[in-house]
């Protein structure tokens, strides 16, 4: 049993489809997801990228255990998704921070969750600050900090728990490009030291393909299904901003590009429609 | 915006002004009944006042009377909250209740607090408590409604944030919905502390033995319009002061919050 959970990957999708009820309570009903079935392996860096509205944080969800998919299902190091997702960290595209809470109390929030005594659980946070480029910020609330502190806080605060996975739902869209192309280096920093396994979303391919092993394509939504599979075979460690300048780079963009951007056209198209 | 407004004047020259604005209010009512514009029987004279209320305050009697009124106002403000809170927590997370009770909730709130003080005054005789009570029935709705929506309103994405850092339904409510309830609460402290003065004041207006209510009661019943001037002017010197101390803990209390937000209801 033990072995299986070793050799399990951290995150199996199977056929997952969901489907919710229209807002108005009548009408045909929206499918969001169509049959998506994929895998992470152990310490794998994966992104899913699609055009907006395609379901990509409804698939993350379903990851989490915070939405039960309509059909099919999600295991977790071969353990089914039952409820919130012990082994899973996830890191909001919104402000999930806890306004009320300090930068130090929101990094420590997890530990005391978990039952570590507030003195413990703040002690282990500030070093955690610190490893994000926080230290001495640990006193002040989420509204004095800038939204790329506050993601460094959010960051701590995913990492601190230790998960096996973590689910990334667009974490840098609201950031200015300097402060994201930072915050992408700092997080494979974190990541090259202990190699988690990551499903990073995002609806920008340059950011997914220069962080990422693997690129995931999904169809434009309704009823979104995955269209292409790319392995990313750049070297490690990487810079994201120069990495971008390189022809393997570039030939992987292209190569992608050309589906996606199919996909990209069919999505606005909807939106327009709606 | 704000850099096309008209500059105001420093702080010592505004404190200035309306310390002005008091001292002009004073002189024209002194010259007004001074020159029998204004019969001084019925407006009574500033002078008169300041030296009633002063004379009060020396001998000590206003002491007691303010005092029985603050009790009144510090019991009303505390059961209004805490039933308030426990009302509140319990309609936003039970909706059926919430939804089975909403018009009955809103007809006695709608309902003129006022007339309910005979009725009090009645069941609970006329000590301290059937003001409190008054107090309470006016507090209390205000609390409700701020925590049911403070509830409510929590992000749905700071709560499954917390549910997937592994918090239990308990640590939810202690880490995430109380919180969000009690800046809701504390956004309408000056309201619910008011009105608990309100209840306080009104009650012992209308039927009592002791507080400042009691007090301009009796100097009414007199046409000591003195009397009644000076019981008005202490109860301005007492809420200014509370609503100054409200201040003090609001800021304290509400100060991960940034300042140009203000959610509750006033």
């Amino acid at each position: 049993m033990a072995e299986a959970a070793a050799a399990a990957p951290a995150l199996q999708l199977e056929g997952v489809t969901c489907t919710f009820p229209s807002p108005d309570g009548r009408g045909r009903s929206y499918t969001a997801v169509q049959g998506a079935s994929f895998t992470v392996a152990d310490g794998e860096f994966v992104s899913i990228v699609g055009p907006t509205g395609s379901g990509k944080s409804t698939m993350l969800n379903v990851a989490a255990g915070l939405l039960k998919p309509s059909e099919g299902r999600a295991l977790s190091f071969g353990q089914p998704v039952t409820g919130i997702n012990p082994k899973a960290g996830y890191m909001f595209q919104a402000e999930a921070l806890m306004p009320w809470k300090s930068a130090l109390d929101n990094v420590a929030a997890g530990l005391e969750f978990r039952g570590v005594s507030r003195a413990e659980a703040r002690q282990r946070a500030l070093p955690w600050l610190s490893r994000v480029g926080l230290e001495g910020f640990g006193d002040r609330f989420p509204h004095q900090l800038s939204g790329g502190m506050r993601k460094r806080v959010a960051l701590a605060q995913t990492l601190i728990v230790d998960p096996k996975i973590i689910l990334m739902d667009e974490p840098f869209s609201a950031l200015d490009v300097q402060t994201r192309q930072m915050m992408e280096n700092e997080l494979l920093d974190l990541w090259a030291a202990d190699r988690k396994s990551v499903v990073f979303i995002t609806h920008d391919l340059e950011e997914a393909i220069a962080m990422s092993d693997r690129v995931l394509v999904l169809s434009a939504g309704p009823g979104a299904r995955l269209i292409g599979e790319y392995r990313i075979g750049l070297d490690r460690p990487r810079d994201v901003a120069e990495i971008r300048m390189t022809p393997q780079f570039l030939a992987l963009h292209q190569e992608i590009w050309a589906q996606l951007r199919d996909e990209v056209l069919k999505g606005y198209a909807q939106t327009k429609l709606r | 915006m704000r850099s096309h407004a008209k500059r105001l004047p420093s702080r010592p020259v505004i404190l200035l002004l309306q310390l002005a604005v008091l001292i002009a209010f004073f002189l024209i009512w002194h010259v007004l009944t001074d020159t029998k514009i204004l019969s001084p029987f019925f407006f009574g004279t500033p002078g008169a006042v300041l030296a009633r209320t002063w004379a009060d305050f020396a001998s000590g009697v206003i002491w007691y009377h303010l005092g029985i009124t603050l009790l009144e106002t510090a019991l009303a403000f505390i059961i209004g909250t805490v039933a308030g809170i426990a009302f509140g927590f319990w309609f936003a997370r039970a909706p059926l209740v919430s939804i089975v009770f909403d018009p009955y909730i809103k007809a006695v709130n709608a309902l003129p607090r006022v007339v309910l003080a005979p009725i009090f005054a009645l069941w609970l005789g006329l000590g301290i408590w059937s003001k409190v009570a008054l107090g309470v029935t006016l507090v209390f709705f205000i609390v409700f409604f701020n925590v049911y929506q403070g509830v409510k309103e929590v992000s749905p994405v700071v709560l499954a944030n917390a549910r997937m850092l592994g918090a239990s339904s308990r640590d939810l409510f202690r880490h995430v919905y109380l919180p969000s309830a009690l800046s809701w609460v504390f956004s309408s402290l000056h309201t619910a502390v008011g009105f608990a003065m309100v209840g306080a004041v009104v009650g012992e207006y209308l039927g009592s033995a002791a507080g400042l209510g009691y007090r301009i009661h009796q100097a009414e019943g007199v046409f000591d319009t003195v009397g009644v001037f000076s019981g008005m002017l202490v109860l301005t010197i007492f809420v200014v002061l509370i609503d100054a101390a409200v201040t003090m803990i609001e800021k304290r209390l509400l100060h991960w919050r940034p300042q140009d937000n203000h959610g509750g209801q006033h």
